[in-house]
């Protein structure tokens, strides 16, 4: 394992809700509302990311918003490279035939997890379209992905760590970043 | 975990993930898309050397949900019939590329012997009198979901009496490896004509006084009576097993009303269960059944989808 330097916060708690209020205005507009909006997380961080999201679309839009969350486990294509992995739920609220779907995760960075998580999504059902909001892109794409909503884009180097602290399961929320400690030597 | 031969291989970690898991494919089975890409492209033979339909089956259905390529082989049919012996049968099919053998076979510890032969993966899907580590997560996983819908999850602190032909069963020694270390009490009733050696130092209690533990316990797994037994001089006849191990309507009052029932099946009604006991709302028989594919799914995701160990 890579040890990594001392932290750079590249996003306060703060910065974070102002970017989640953000992305769930746009998130209205480029639907015109939300009456068939359902949000879906993709685990660990992206679920919390979406119980907020969906309070403040039902906030600021009247309609309470359906949110679930898609465990892509089952789904990924490097299965084989690592030890087993732990499987996590998949709740999904709804019907999804026809609605828009907002898939939420933490960090967008290689797009295979979403690239995973659209595969899964189809043995759920049809959306009528599906989009992808993200808190923070990092860049480094390895597939033709890109967020409709992006709360933080972060130029970063692929040896940097981007850490998602959410208060929901960390205790406090805040977005940092640290380089491999032969770096900073 | 490179193969599941016996469930005292299993640790409480291990165990835990396996019924977790189980528990996340059971969810992939309620959906209209019952099928799951996790195991793409990995090769499975289902060796057969004893038939056993229902276990054969549902490890099937699982490979094919996990999208893997099986086959199954059965003695009847094959060349095991011409005589060709296992090793030669494995080896033939390893060398057509197989990821993990499923195996059933009659000899206890055919398949410990079988590591040997092969480098792929090995499920003991039953040997002989020994080992039957699927169907003991399945009663588990069974058993957990049981406890958790009364509102007293978990297996830790839990009493499960196991009743009947412990010295014929394979699934005797599964059941009380894995219940022993998720936490559970397990008590062993069974005739002393039909108890195997050594089970004085197995983590139980052994009687042969079914109407005392019934009383006490919080799930009751009932035994099958194989009936090629009723003629071994192991009990005089079905009547009087009946009249000591079965569990008939009278005993069913002795049970709690929140106790469960298990029977590995297939079940003989009237012998060792009534069908009043076996109907009964406590009677948790066709949940073990539809157990069997989320939990086989389970234990081939938790071989087969990692990296392999000691490869690259």
């Amino acid at each position: 394992m890579a040890r990594y330097g001392p932290e750079r916060v590249v996003l306060s708690a703060d910065d974070i809700d102002r970017a989640l209020a953000r992305i769930a205005y746009q998130l209205i507009e480029t639907n015109r509302g939300a009456d068939d909006l359902v949000l879906i997380g993709v685990p660990t961080r992206g679920v919390p990311l979406a119980r907020r999201l969906g309070g403040l679309i039902e906030e600021a839009s009247g309609h309470p918003t359906p949110v679930g969350q898609l465990d892509i486990t089952l789904y990924r294509d490097d299965l084989r490279r690592q030890p087993t992995r732990t499987v996590m739920p998949t709740s999904i609220p709804c019907d999804i035939d026809g609605r828009v779907v907002v898939l939420v995760d933490d960090v967008l960075y290689s797009g295979r997890t979403v690239a995973a998580a659209l595969d899964a999504l189809k043995d759920y059902g049809r959306p009528r379209r599906i989009q992808l909001a993200v808190l923070v892109d990092r860049g480094h794409r390895e597939l033709p992905i890109a967020a409709d909503v992006v709360g933080k884009e972060l130029p970063t180097r692929s040896e940097e760590r981007v850490q998602v602290r959410l208060s929901e399961l960390d205790g406090t929320s805040q977005v940092s970043i640290m380089a491999p400690e032969s770096d900073s030597q | 975990m490179k193969h599941l031969l016996s469930t005292a291989d299993l640790d409480w970690d291990q165990a835990n993930a396996l019924l977790d898991t189980a528990e996340q494919m059971a969810a992939v089975l309620t959906r209209p898309i019952k099928k799951i890409p996790a195991l793409v492209g990995r090769t499975i033979v289902n060796l057969f050397f004893e038939d056993s339909t229902r276990t054969r089956n549902s490890f099937e259905l699982a490979e094919r949900r996990l999208s893997a390529d099986s086959i199954s082989v059965t003695a009847r049919g094959s060349s095991v019939s011409k005589g060709e012996s296992m090793r030669d049968t494995m080896q033939t099919l390893e060398a057509m590329k197989v990821d993990c053998f499923v195996i059933r076979h009659a000899s206890s510890g055919a398949l410990e012997q079988a590591t040997g032969w092969t480098d792929a993966h090995l499920v003991n899907a039953g040997d002989g009198w020994h080992e039957h580590p699927t169907q003991a997560l399945l009663d588990a996983f069974t058993l957990r979901r049981h406890f958790a819908a009364v509102g007293h999850p978990g297996l830790e602190g839990k009493h499960v009496a196991i009743v009947g032909d412990l010295l014929h069963s394979r699934v005797v020694r599964s059941n009380v490896w894995l219940l022993h270390t998720l936490g559970a009490t397990v008590s062993l009733v069974a005739p002393a004509t039909l108890r195997p050696a050594g089970v004085e130092t197995w983590p139980v209690q052994v009687t042969e006084d079914l109407d005392s533990v019934l009383p006490q316990v919080h799930a009751l797994m009932m035994l099958r009576v194989q009936r090629e037994r009723m003629s071994g001089g192991f009990f005089p006849t079905a009547r009087e097993y009946t009249e000591f191990f079965g569990l008939t309507p009278a005993r069913l009052r002795l049970l709690s009303p929140r106790a469960a029932i298990c029977h590995p099946g297939p079940i003989n009604r009237g012998v060792e269960i009534s069908a009043e006991a076996a109907d009964s709302a406590q009677s948790l028989i066709l949940d073990q059944v539809a157990a069997g594919v989320p939990v086989r799914m389970s234990v081939l995701f938790h071989l087969l989808s990692g990296a392999d160990e000691g490869l690259k």
